[in-house]
């Protein structure tokens, strides 16, 4: 096969591919509709303002909701964000380990 | 018929390192002849050459290309002086009616030796079997038809040779322009060469050739020969 | 067609050139392609969240009051609900309890939440796909927690959430308000937030102002700013501008390396070759184009139909331990795919024209060169 028509079939195929990505993309936003509608009802049924993304820590959980020193800590097996931790270890009561 | 009148080409015009590689030349180079352009390195013949084959301009003087016809659907050419064109339609005119065989052949390295043989034309986009077929038989007819897929790499020094000619004939030029062609071959070569050229010769083409070797100029078999030194002719036979 | 068949000529030129250097391109097209994966995966992914997010939090509430003590989020008094009930625009007040939850068993974060309505009554508890899955349990399953004074008290679960509804409710716990009270110790009175109900969209500011002016120790939040916290969170110039970069400049480090090394000696004098037996300047350039064409055209499709089955078929695994960070629920990210044709724009131009570009820039100046240059060397 000549080199040019090689190419030229690989590059068409890749932009069919292109072309059946936005279709698939189409189609499923059409099949999820229904389960987004349920998703936005759950969420003003019980009146949630953030998405469930990140679970470790409050200003990550609830982004909207945090203020300005959410983030020094809250979830208690977090690895530390700064030297000072390795001189201050976590409290044992909050990992209950030995705590309870 | 190519003639050349009062033609000067200057190098690095207005610079110190200025020279002229060729002094007001007069010439006339008959069609389906072999002439030879002779003389020393620096002499200005492949200067001359490149004058002669629309490679470069000359900076004074006229060049006229007689009995050169070309159509396109842009524009047309029915022989005349071709020394103010630009370069656009030097190009085309180069593509059509010369073909060149380089002193170091100038392939290309990494194509097959069939890719080699149709690269001149390209840029014409004629359809592909066609041009195949065109570039097969002149393969077949210079006896590297069975190479046509090796890279051009792996011929020997033969063929190479053989395989420049071929390129240099894809687009059925009218005249062939070879700048020293036998300078890398040994005298086996060099005479298969010339045969070719004069077999080129008998077939109509116009052959240019520029060479100081003495297999080429003092061959019988050629028409004329052009002596040169320090840019100007020196005598004509 | 002679202008069509040239450029398959040109075509077929550029690729026995570039198979010369089969390993030193492949390589190129692949790092190339990587760097247009990370980039798509990265658009694709916060393009479709933004989305999901936009569709999904426009029910939230219209205004959420909380109040801050000393700079951190307190409970609210309720008192301040009737307050807030007699500014002109506020249709309903209502409070809100909800919290975290730290489970040293399993070592995870839960979200507490009493909803308006919750129709299992004391004792029973409803759960996300993620709590379920972290603390291996089913319905009718109990489920311990200890209480504020260090008792163990359990729950029964009565419903989990469908997994369809994981980007909301993964580690979501609905619980009875008087079981929320007992376990965190809550006195009667005092609530988590409030959320109000405004229904004209101009009055929502005026009565976020009022109450800060009423009430000047709360922090009024509006949905459209929850909405415009989730775009600007994921919009891929800011959210992840880290990862842009770090492909920006992958993408800068290939194309220096690639340009450095680009017009070779050895090509420039093919450039010569190709003008001496015939080609016009226009066509060497038009040959170079292909050349960069080629390359990052096969590396651009490649790259976004990867990027596509990574962020849509795989829920970008490739991304998980990133987005997972250190928590234990983790949603998974079945995400719609919302694909934006702009955006597929955006990329193509802003990978396949520079490089294309680029591959002519050194090329052009090579091209120009006299054609019986071949001969004076």
């Amino acid at each position: 096969m000549r080199k040019a028509d090689f190419f030229l079939a690989c590059i068409a195929l890749g932009f069919s591919l292109l072309a059946l990505m936005f279709v698939h993309s189409a189609l499923a936003r059409r099949e999820a509709a229904s389960n987004l509608r349920a998703k936005a009802k759950m969420v003003a049924k019980m009146g949630l303002t953030d998405l469930c993304l990140f679970t470790e820590a409050r200003y990550t959980r609830h982004p909207v909701m945090a203020d300005l020193n959410t983030p020094f800590q809250d979830y208690p097996m977090s690895i530390e964000h700064y030297p000072s931790g390795a001189l201050l270890p976590v409290p044992r009561h909050l990992t209950g380990k030995g705590g309870y | 018929m190519i003639e050349l009148i009062d033609t000067r080409k200057v190098f690095n015009v207005g610079k110190p390192n200025e020279f002229t590689a060729v002094h007001d030349v007069s010439l006339c180079i008959p069609s389906s002849r072999v002439t030879v352009l002779k003389g020393p390195s620096g002499s200005g013949k492949t200067t001359l050459l490149s004058l002669v084959g629309c490679m470069a301009r000359p900076t004074s003087g006229r060049i006229m290309l007689s009995s050169v016809r070309l159509h396109s659907p842009l524009w047309e050419f029915s022989g005349g002086e071709v020394s103010s064109l630009p370069e656009r339609f030097l190009t085309e005119i180069r593509r059509h009616t010369f073909g060149f065989i380089f002193q170091q052949y100038h392939l290309i390295r990494g194509l097959s030796a069939l890719e080699n043989v149709m690269l001149p034309a390209y840029p014409r986009g004629e359809p592909y079997g066609i041009l195949k077929r065109r570039a097969m038989a002149l393969l077949d007819q210079f006896g590297i038809g069975g190479k046509a897929a090796s890279r051009m790499e792996w011929l020997s020094g033969g063929e190479a040779q053989r395989l420049a000619i071929a390129r240099a004939l894809i687009n059925d030029p009218q005249a062939i322009i070879a700048d020293e062609p036998t300078a890398h071959l040994d005298s086996r070569l060099s005479e298969e060469l010339m045969a070719i050229l004069l077999g080129l010769r008998d077939q109509g083409k116009t052959v240019i050739i520029a060479s100081h070797d003495p297999i080429v100029c003092d061959s019988q078999r050629v028409d004329g020969v052009v002596e040169l030194r320090d840019g100007r002719v020196v005598s004509t036979t | 067609m002679p202008g069509f068949q040239k450029q398959k000529y040109l075509i077929d030129f550029t690729l026995s050139a570039l198979l010369r250097r089969k390993g030193k391109n492949t390589a190129l097209v692949l790092v190339y392609a990587l760097v247009v994966f990370v980039l798509a995966s990265v658009l694709f992914f916060t393009q479709a969240l933004r989305r999901e997010a936009a569709l999904v939090l426009a029910g939230a509430p219209e205004i959420v009051v909380q109040r801050l003590t000393a700079g951190r989020h307190d409970l609210i008094p309720e008192s301040y609900a009737d307050a807030i009930r007699n500014i002109r625009g506020v249709s309903d007040v209502s409070p809100r309890l909800w919290g975290y939850y730290y489970d040293p068993v399993f070592g995870a974060n839960f979200t507490l939440l009493v909803p308006q309505e919750f129709p299992y009554g004391r004792g029973n508890i409803v759960i996300g796909q993620g709590v379920a899955e972290v603390s291996r349990s089913s319905i009718d399953n109990i489920l311990p927690f200890w209480t504020h004074e260090g008792r163990l008290t359990s729950f029964k679960i009565a419903e989990i959430f469908s997994s369809d509804s994981q980007l909301i409710s993964a580690d979501l716990i609905l619980i009875s308000e008087p079981d929320f009270r007992s376990l965190f110790g809550l006195a009667e009175g005092v609530a988590t937030n409030l959320v109000l109900t405004v229904k004209n969209a101009k009055e929502r500011p005026i009565v976020a102002a009022k109450i800060k002016k009423l009430l000047p120790d709360t922090r009024p939040i509006i949905r459209d700013e929850i909405l415009r916290t989730y775009d600007s969170l994921f919009n891929w110039r800011s959210g992840i501008l880290l990862v842009v970069l770090a492909g920006a400049g992958l993408a800068f480090i290939i194309f220096a390396w690639d340009k450095a090394t680009g017009l070779s000696a050895e090509e420039r004098r093919e450039i010569g070759i190709l003008k001496a037996i015939g080609w016009e300047t226009s066509d060497v350039i038009l040959m170079k184009f292909w050349e960069g064409g080629i390359i990052s055209l096969t590396s651009f499709l490649s790259g976004v139909l990867l990027a596509y089955v990574h962020v849509f078929f795989t829920s970008s695994f490739l991304f998980e331990p990133v987005l997972k960070g250190w928590a234990v629920i983790y949603p998974e990210f079945k995400l719609v795919p919302f694909v934006d044709a702009f955006h597929i724009a955006t990329l193509f131009f802003l990978t396949v024209v520079p490089y294309t570009l680029a591959t002519i820039v050194p090329a052009w100046r090579a091209a120009i060169v006299d054609p019986d240059a071949v001969l004076r060397t």
